[in-house]
């Protein structure tokens, strides 16, 4: 009898919790994760009459996770929300005019992190609530830094980016191309840990076809068109050289002088090298923008590439014809690192390996919004732990791990469906850039654009052969000096100790 | 009462101002701004940006590329166009459809005929190189050495805007009275000596104003560059405008990237106003 009134009792709640219990999963989800920003607790929120605009990146990357989530929040708290689409080339300038001429035009921002410097004054802070969800607690501690400037975080992050290498595990096991490599350079076929290696790699598998696929194939694809984060790639390559273990205060300037340091010999080796490997490019390798890059390792034409998730995720396509034949790796690192404190090259024996934390959207509320209440919640919603999975396994969204669990590799097998050998090479390398002790960050400070700029223009003019390494980069040194004096040293110096803070810590 | 007619201007008036004379003079004043990332706004520096343009070696290097690839897109636009309206001023056949096939590059937006130039040249995926390749010239290095990006740039802009000429000169040719030419034939000339004597000559005054339409719209060349070499390799195919659109929207040096634009407006009418007279002078015979 007992035992009759507990079963009718235990189907009564079971029951009576299913009806109450909203379904979700008609949002692409696979289940709501409960807590502060969940499917439940946002549709409990009631907006109705209210007007959010957000302004973010064209579709697909960033953009279509924006109006997807955006359509959503509108759903469940019966808000009006207006999303604005724009152009990368015109994000910065569509969002610095209003905050400079303080109009009023978005409560929301999604934006390239690295900008940070220049719109931080116009942030809101994110309020201690947000901070102690569930979702934000999780973000790794390199991500939190990102967010945070002076001690305040004014970042909402939503996406994790750094670089790493990439290359064809098929390749790289195969025992004819291990003969091959051998046969060429005297030394087992490694995954490069220098970019000595990297190039030397490189160079052995140019031009010919090592997949058997009846169509040549090349060394390496980079990112080496100039303003398309060119770079990005370029700093990947030099920060071994340069960025030495044990000197601190600086990789871009020497923090206390303000002196730039990309005319010294750290920065050039990496540029005589980055110049150098234009050799093992495919053709047109040279003028390659990350689109290209993409396409070339992920469509299998290239042995080895690094930049961010975009060309490995191509890789893993369904479609692929290399899916399951890439692994991933660190950056390759440098066994020579200049010394600024001696003025001497380094030498060690186990390579000074970089991590490269580049790039990576990131979102904030205006803090001249009257809905930063809304705005708040939407960004909660937007990268909760539920969305966040689901945005994960969908390639063009652009949104990339960063929280802890992020990095399980049975997440990539169970949900993705890839190999344990990459899922392991995959969630273990971004494992490590994230846990790296030595680690670079982007130029964060005001003026980022036009440092960027002038640094991708000098390594342009050495690449095109209008300069040698040293000539393009002593021309950088002495542009970003007149920047820096233009801005106002004190500032750029105030934000970039931010930046020193992180790579120093 | 006949002062009330100048009401009647007024409209017009307010338009202008409105539309080209504020944005100009604004302009002008930020010119002398120091608006950039970090200072909103129109505090007064007097002429350092224009000092600092002075100095500048990469905007002088564009100008002086851009003058190249204006001359040069823009004279063979006129040879090609006035040859292709030469081909279907006559009986051809299918003529119409001729006419309506020359015009289709001009009536496509540049940005989407860039992203397609920049596929065909595409030196790994594109078609152009296998083709080159099949007939035996080999591949060309389109967009990634120096001078073959330029023709590529070239290419595009003499692909795109060719079609206007042949429009204004096919329309000019289709004006032209018949008489001259029964007279050139009366007196025996072949088609050479009609075309030299009569033809061109008959076309100066269109002739003119198409150059000069299309050296002002050629000289603000802007889109192909940047879809298709982003100004690369190095600088090589740098033009004025884009590095205008580099330091104003990229690095946000509004102050800066105005004193760019007015003294490049300034350069381009001296220079266009004094190739003008030229043109007249040596084309249009009623004016030499």
């Amino acid at each position: 009898m007992n035992r009759t009134l507990c079963v009718a009792l235990t189907t009564t709640a079971l029951t009576a919790g299913a009806v109450n219990a909203q379904d979700y999963t008609k949002y692409g989800i696979k289940a709501d994760v409960p807590g502060a920003c969940s499917f439940e607790a946002i549709d409990a929120k009631d907006y109705t009459g209210r007007t959010l605009n957000i302004i973010t990146h064209a579709i697909p990357v960033i953009g279509e996770p924006t109006a997807l989530h955006a359509t959503q929040f509108q759903e469940l708290t019966g808000a009006t929300v207006n999303v604005v689409h724009v152009p990368f080339g015109d994000l910065f300038q569509r969002i610095m005019i209003p905050f400079q001429t303080q109009q009023q035009a978005y409560d929301v921002l999604f934006y390239a992190s690295l900008w940070l410097g220049d719109f931080n004054p116009f942030f809101a802070e994110v309020p201690a609530a947000y901070q102690e969800t569930s979702g934000m607690k999780s973000v790794t501690e390199t991500y939190r830094g990102i967010a945070t400037v002076g001690g305040k975080m004014v970042q909402y992050t939503m996406d994790g980016d750094r670089h790493y290498l990439k290359y064809r595990s098929d390749v790289f096991s195969n025992p004819e191309m291990q003969a091959k490599f051998k046969e060429a350079t005297g030394r087992d076929l490694t995954v490069p840990a220098t970019w000595e290696e990297y190039n030397e790699v490189a160079a052995v598998f140019n031009n010919f076809d090592f997949d058997g696929d009846g169509a040549p194939n090349f060394g390496t694809a980079e990112v080496t068109k100039r303003d398309d984060l060119m770079f990005s790639a370029f700093i990947s390559r030099v920060a071994p050289y340069a960025k030495h273990p044990d000197v601190k205060g600086g990789f871009f300037f020497d923090l206390e002088t303000m002196t730039p340091l990309v005319n010294s010999p750290g920065w050039v080796r990496g540029l005589e090298l980055f110049v150098a490997a234009q050799a093992s490019m495919p053709p047109g390798g040279t003028s390659f923008g990350l689109g290209d890059e993409i396409f070339s390792f992920g469509g299998g034409q290239t042995l080895m590439s690094y930049s961010w998730d975009d060309a490995f995720v191509q890789a893993m396509q369904p479609d692929s014809p290399i899916r399951n034949k890439v692994a991933a790796a660190p950056l390759p690192g440098a066994k020579e690192v200049w010394n600024r404190t001696t003025n001497a090259w380094d030498t060690f024996e186990t390579p000074n390996q970089v991590s490269y934390v580049t790039w990576g959207w990131s979102s904030a509320v205006a803090a001249a919004s009257p809905n930063q209440d809304m705005a708040f919640d939407y960004l909660c919603f937007f990268s909760n732990e539920a969305n966040t999975l689901a945005d994960l396994q969908i390639g063009r969204f652009g949104v990339n791990p960063y929280r802890a669990e992020h990095f399980d590799a049975a997440f990539y097998q169970t949900e993705m469906g890839w190999d344990a050998n990459v899922a392991t090479t995959y969630a273990d390398t971004l494992k490590s850039v994230d846990t790296a002790q030595n680690q670079v960050f982007d130029l964060r400070v005001p003026g980022v654009g036009e440092f960027m700029s002038s640094l991708a223009a000098g390594v342009a003019r050495a690449q095109a052969g209008e300069a040698t390494a040293q000539e393009a980069l002593d021309g950088v040194a002495a542009e970003w000096t007149a920047i820096v004096e233009r801005i106002g040293k004190d500032r750029v110096q105030a934000a970039y100790a931010n930046v020193v803070a992180l790579e120093d810590k | 009462m006949y002062r009330q007619k100048y009401l009647f201007l007024l409209p017009g008036l307010l338009v202008l101002v409105a539309i080209i004379l504020f944005p100009l003079l604004f302009t002008i004043r930020v010119s002398f701004s120091s608006w950039d990332v970090y200072n909103p706004g129109l505090n007064w520096v007097g002429g350092e940006n224009y000092g600092r343009l002075w100095e500048d070696a990469r905007y002088w290097e564009a100008l002086l590329r851009l003058t190249g690839l204006t001359v040069g897109t823009v004279l063979l636009q006129y040879t090609l166009g006035f040859a292709l309206a030469l081909l279907v001023w006559r009986e051809v056949v299918a003529r119409r459809l001729f006419r309506v096939l020359f015009l289709i590059p001009m009536m496509t937006t540049p940005v989407v005929m860039s992203v397609l130039w920049r596929t065909i040249f595409h030196e790994s995926l594109g078609p152009l190189n296998p083709i080159l390749e099949g007939i035996g010239i080999g591949a060309v290095p389109w967009l990634s050495q120096s001078t073959w990006s330029f023709i590529a740039v070239m290419i595009v802009e003499i692909w795109q805007w060719t079609p206007f000429m042949f429009l204004l000169l096919l329309a000019g040719l289709l004006s032209l009275p018949n008489e001259p030419f029964l007279a050139a034939k009366i007196d025996g000339a072949g088609p050479i000596r009609t075309f030299l004597s009569v033809t061109f000559p008959m076309l100066g005054a269109i002739s003119v104003g198409a150059i000069l339409i299309r050296l002002i719209e050629a000289s603000k060349i802007m889109e192909t560059v940047y879809v298709l070499t982003s100004g690369g390799p190095g600088t090589s195919t740098e033009t004025s405008s884009y590095y205008i659109y580099i330091r104003g929207m990229r690095d946000f040096q509004i102050g800066y990237s105005a004193a760019l634009s007015l003294t490049y407006l300034i350069i381009m009418i001296v220079t266009l106003t004094i190739v003008a007279k030229l043109l007249v002078r040596a084309l249009v015979r009623d004016q030499a």
